[in-house]
């Protein structure tokens, strides 16, 4: 399967909250990120979850947020970032300059 | 508030870590745990023995083998850039074999940039290398609050981060497992990779700590 995202893209976490086994952290879900890696190919937990194959595999991504984006009162520093893996299907590209 | 066989109102839960065999009912999956290691033992497929060398094996399992490697590292540079290209070839590379399916990322801790691991879902943890995982790293507190205020969980660690330091958070949500490889302390120039392997304790590799030429 060819990877929709590369290194340095920006992207949202949808902002979905549908019942199963889900491997996207609620606090993320509609937040900014940047593409920080690919990860390769895996099958899809949400699936697995109930005693599926979870194929085929989808991309997982490693992406990178700004803690202050995360947290409006996050008390860090301004760089601090936190890196999730998220599956491709829960990412839509985003405008790079929104995503800090 | 619960009133049971001692006699006295108080909340467990709030005071101390419940009693695992408090009499409550076994929860769905710990009977169906028993049910199939019973099962597996009546037809022969496994032996109680087995069960029980397995769990010692597995709780034996410390994080020398992450410390070793972080040690190698520090003395062959080319092996570190193919370690941190990719974790599992440079795990392969000093013979470390039996990795089951983990799926290395090995994150550098730089002069300005500090990694910590944490898993906000469950408690997801390269354990081939690690061991297992300790109890609090599996804890809600923990869980919610290193990625929501990493600074002073840090501090409460022991760990007091300058402002000018990135602290860069890895919650491990998916099938990627993370290993800190944190910065060769200071006055261990001449050190041999053995020395150097046991500055290296299991809180450096999660990020909650820092190694050190000498143990306080």
């Amino acid at each position: 399967m060819k990877s929709r995202f590369h290194a340095g893209d920006a992207v949202t976490v949808r902002a979905a909250y549908p019942p199963g086994h889900i491997r996207t952290p609620h606090y993320i879900r509609g937040k900014r990120g940047v593409i920080e890696r690919i990860c390769g190919e895996f099958a899809n937990p949400e699936e697995l979850a109930f005693g599926r194959d979870g194929l085929p595999k989808r991309p997982l991504y490693r992406v990178r947020f700004g803690q202050r984006h995360v947290w409006p009162d996050y008390g860090g520093a301004p760089e601090d970032t936190v890196d999730i893996e998220i599956f491709e299907h829960w990412l839509e590209p985003a405008a790079r300059e929104a995503a800090t | 508030m619960s009133e049971h066989a001692h006699g006295h109102p108080h909340d467990h839960a709030r005071t101390f870590q419940r009693d695992h065999d408090d009499g409550s009912p076994l929860p769905y999956l710990q009977v169906m745990e028993i049910a199939m290691r019973e099962l597996l033992i009546e037809t022969g497929v496994i032996t109680p023995d087995e069960v029980r060398r397995q769990i010692e094996r597995m709780d034996a399992r410390g994080h020398s083998r992450g410390a070793r490697v972080v040690a190698r590292a520090w003395t062959d540079p080319e092996f570190k850039a193919r370690l941190l290209a990719n974790g599992r070839a440079g795990c392969d590379e000093m013979g470390i074999t039996d990795l089951e399916a983990l799926h290395l990322v090995v994150v550098e801790n730089t002069e300005k940039v500090h990694n910590v691991i944490v898993c906000t879902l469950c408690s997801c943890y390269p354990k081939p290398l690690l061991g297992l995982p300790p109890a609090w790293y599996k804890s809600l507190p923990y869980r919610k609050r290193m990625v929501r205020e990493p600074r002073a969980v840090l501090k409460e660690f022991g760990l007091e981060l300058p402002e000018d330091v990135i602290v860069r958070i890895h919650d491990s949500t998916a099938d990627m497992r993370y290993m800190v490889f944190p910065r060769r302390p200071e006055g261990t120039e001449r050190w041999g990779e053995e020395e150097l392997a046991a500055t290296v304790s299991r809180d450096c590799l999660i990020g909650v700590a820092l190694p050190r030429a000498s143990q306080p």
